[in-house]
């Protein structure tokens, strides 16, 4: 199916969101989306799927212009988009979730659940996926909910499948699974609309790249005639310099955070490593590894069975996140829309929640300490923003990030704990971020960064600890560390 | 997609303000209409016996619309209430001062909604669920201590007693010969509920949990400790009211309070509080204590049948609900 778009313009309110838009998609290719956040990426194809109506400009399919209506209307046609926030109902299970308003039925509407599970099997092996198909939603991992999503897409006959950050939180082996899934797809003549943040992802799959900014269409490459400065220049119309930022003349304190034999079940088992004042340890590992539940243990979020954890030298007994953050632990977790922000809330309340203490005064509020502490953050932090009361629901995920950082930041944290910082994040709200990490390190706070991005974690940290099924496989200096040693640790290799 | 909803953000649409003081807008049309139509009600006295009207409904409203906000439901008010007055009154009959067994009766209030906040924290039961319970059991036991029968002459009871005074000056009393008591208690309240919720840490704390408790967890709220806290004001306002009532109907029965419950959560909803927590004012909910109070009123001075009273309380509050869905 070829798809054609052009002049595209659509505005909400007074601004206009996407301006003189479009692409063209060939048939039987991936096609790589990209753009800042903002950019109108996805706004492009809700536009082509009918969840938006157009202002301006036209969407020919195979020759002929079309207006589709809703997004059922295009999924009719062949056209279905795979969002990036999952849409699975959770106390369903996965042959119910599959088959969600198309169910198979006898006579009577009876659902004839023999012949459902039979093709839910059949979409499943053929993706290389194995999921119980009896299983409920609620029970799988994230990653294992974005497959079922996937799946369920492949359950109608698509003829152009849009991809909204698939891989955000799949582990490297059900990543692997679909990319080849997608590659098999296009042999079959299935077109593929890519949209990533993630460069080695688009390096790897796709074959063409039509860039946005600012709801603009800049322009399309064959990925063989580009390169990723190329793409990065195009993205933000200026040159961002060095994706990693170097700190300047590191130095090393005394040590912050020690732990010894760190044990829960099968979780994660005998963890050592320190960290030092001004260090950024990485943390790597494969999806599920245990790293993430290692940093709620450590911040007394999750009860584990044996071991140690001592602070600047002496030993700390932490049960709860209250205790964690008076021990000078800082949390930044991995999931910013549910852990990491009240959402619905404004920049100023989420900032000052973090921080009662330093804007009240015997537990009463007092507005001037409120405004200094929150001006200050959307200042030092760079949030862009109308002022305080900007509600985050309505920040783009780099500045949302941001807000996490300044609430957390301010706790005066000695110890700060990065799960996944960037995910999510454009490439030019990263480079900001990693500099607020550089600039944290050489203040003196130890910092550990947990990360699935290998480059990332290659590109920021003084060591690098790699997790595998639970247990640290090894601790290397980050000069001598290269991706394949760390993925040979975090496959359970050894080097 | 920031920007997006930025830029309409800047700008407040009228809609955003009627969605804002809609509760307000609907409550002064409706005293205007109502003017209109009766003259009784217009009157002086009327607005002062609406006040007193309105405050067993305002002081319970108060305590539900916290325990709302944290994300949480007490189906249990009208029990609690019932349960403290009984109390309060069987320490009068029994020669305990006046003062100290109304005391004793908002201490007892206090305690009954900390029982409902344990079972929602550390039994974890869904606050619906754990309040239907601590519901039916002090209503229950409120019938035991009285053996199902009215305690009568309350004020007889304790007039040897040296502040029997205060027994009745909580119900009955007039500040200034006219203003009644509960009507100032009633503006009292508002006035602290409004402080505690807006300006201290703990009303931060409430939101917050309401909002998204997992969040506020992770940066240091003690979830358990504020969604006990709001319960037990909640039992506190119950109790509070339930003094009221027997002072004024100088007795106390088992079935006091019955349905109560249903009327603060509609003058929550009326004063546009989310349901799901995180989101609404205290001044919406005396918006909406005052809608219910002049809907009751006005109804009865123009003679409205009592089976229609209820159908056109439910339009108001559909009405009001729907208008503050979208904005």
């Amino acid at each position: 199916m070829k798809i054609e778009m052009k002049g595209i313009n659509k505005a909400f309110g007074s601004n206009q969101v996407l301006k003189d838009a479009g692409f063209v998609l060939e048939d039987g290719e991936v096609h790589a989306l990209m753009g800042e956040n903002g950019a109108g990426k996805s706004t492009l194809m809700k536009i082509l799927t009918g969840v938006y109506t157009r202002d301006a400009g036209t969407v020919i399919v195979d020759g002929s212009e079309v207006v589709y209506k809703s997004p059922q209307e295009a999924e009719k046609a062949g056209i279905v988009f795979i969002y990036q926030e999952l849409n699975v109902l959770f106390d369903l299970t996965v042959e119910e979730n599959l088959f969600m308003g198309k169910e198979i039925t006898k006579k009577f509407g009876i659902c004839d659940k023999k012949a459902m599970r039979k093709k839910a099997q059949e979409v499943m092996d053929k993706m290389g996926v194995n999921i119980p198909i009896n299983a409920v939603m609620s029970d799988l991992s994230v990653g294992q909910q974005q497959m079922v999503e996937i799946c369920k897409a492949l359950m109608v006959d698509a003829k152009v499948l849009i991809m909204d950050e698939p891989t955000a939180a799949l582990t490297q082996s059900e990543t692997e699974g679909l990319f080849k899934l997608i590659k098999s797809l296009r042999k079959k003549g299935v077109s593929i609309v890519y949209i990533s943040h993630r460069m080695e992802e688009i390096f790897e799959l796709c074959d063409r790249i039509t860039i946005l900014r600012d709801g603009t269409y800049v322009g399309t490459e064959y990925i063989k005639d580009i390169n990723m400065d190329d793409i990065v220049r195009m993205m933000i119309g200026r040159e961002i310099g060095e994706r990693y930022p170097k700190r300047e003349n590191i130095k090393l304190g005394k040590e912050m955070l020690r732990v010894e034999g760190l044990t829960k079940g099968k979780t994660f088992k005998d963890v050592n490593f320190s960290v030092k004042a001004g260090e950024v340890l990485g943390v790597s590992g494969l999806m599920g590894a245990g790293r993430t539940e290692i940093m709620h243990a450590i911040f007394g979020n999750l009860p584990y069975e044996s071991g140690k954890v001592f602070i600047e030298g002496n030993e700390v007994f932490i049960k709860n996140s209250r205790e964690a953050i008076s021990a000078g632990i800082g949390f930044i977790t991995e999931d910013r829309k549910t852990e990491g922000l009240l959402l619905e809330k404004s920049i100023s309340d989420n900032i000052v929640l973090a921080n009662l203490g330093k804007s009240s005064k015997n537990s009463v509020m007092v507005k001037s300490k409120i405004n200094d502490l929150v001006n200050k953050g959307i200042k030092e932090f760079r949030i862009k923003c109308f002022g305080p009361d900007h509600e985050c629901n309505n920040l783009s995920g780099g500045n949302q990030q941001k807000v996490v950082f300044a609430k957390w930041v301010y706790t005066d944290p000695k110890i700060l704990i990065l799960d996944e910082p960037t995910r999510g994040v454009d490439i030019g709200a990263k480079k900001e971020i990693y500099n607020v990490i550089n600039d944290l390190a050489s203040k003196g706070v130890a910092i550990i960064l947990v990360s699935s991005e290998l480059p990332e974690v290659l590109g920021m940290s003084d060591r690098i600890m790699v997790v595998h099924e639970g247990k640290i496989t090894g601790i290397i200096d980050a000069s001598d560390a290269d991706q394949e040693k760390v993925m040979t640790l975090a496959t359970g290799g050894t080097l | 997609m920031g920007n997006t909803a930025t830029k309409t953000l800047n700008k407040k649409s009228w809609t955003s303000y009627i969605g804002e003081y809609g509760a307000f807008i609907a409550l002064v049309f409706l005293v205007l209409l109502i003017s209109i139509i009766s003259p009784d009600f217009r009157t002086a006295g009327n607005f002062l016996n609406l006040l007193r009207q309105a405050t067993f409904n305002g002081l319970i409203a108060f305590g539900m619309t916290c325990v709302i906000l944290s994300d949480g439901i007490d189906l249990s008010v009208g029990s609690t209430l019932a349960l403290s007055a009984v109390i309060c009154a069987k320490l009068m009959m029994s020669n305990v001062p006046a003062i100290l067994a109304m005391i004793i009766a908002l201490i007892s209030g206090t305690i009954l909604g900390v029982v409902s906040g344990l079972l929602v924290t550390k039994g974890r039961l869904q606050p619906f669920i754990a309040t239907l319970i601590t519901m039916t059991a002090y209503r229950g036991l409120a019938m035991i201590l009285t053996d199902g029968k009215p305690i009568s002459r309350l004020a007889e009871s304790v007039e040897s007693s040296p502040n029997a005074f205060a027994f009745k000056l909580i119900g009955r009393g007039n500040l200034f010969g006219s203003i009644p008591i509960p009507a100032i208690l009633l503006v009292v309240a508002l006035c602290v509920f409004y402080f505690v919720l807006n300006k201290t840490t703990f009303g931060r704390k409430v939101y917050a949990t309401g909002s998204n408790a997992k969040c506020a967890q992770l940066v240091g709220v003690n979830i358990t400790k504020t969604k006990i806290i709001v319960y037990a004001i909640s039992g506190f306002m119950s109790a509070l009211t339930g003094l009221i009532l027997i002072s004024r109907l100088d007795s106390a029965q088992p079935t006091l309070g019955d349905g109560y419950e249903l009327d603060a959560i509609a003058a929550v909803a009326l004063g546009g509080t989310s349901m799901s927590g995180g989101r609404g004012k205290i001044t919406g909910t005396i918006a909406g204590v005052l809608i219910i109070a002049v809907l009751n009123n006005g109804m009865n001075l123009l003679e409205v049948s009592s089976y229609y009273q209820d159908v056109i309380k439910a339009v108001v509050i559909l009405v009001a609900v729907l208008s503050d869905r979208k904005r």
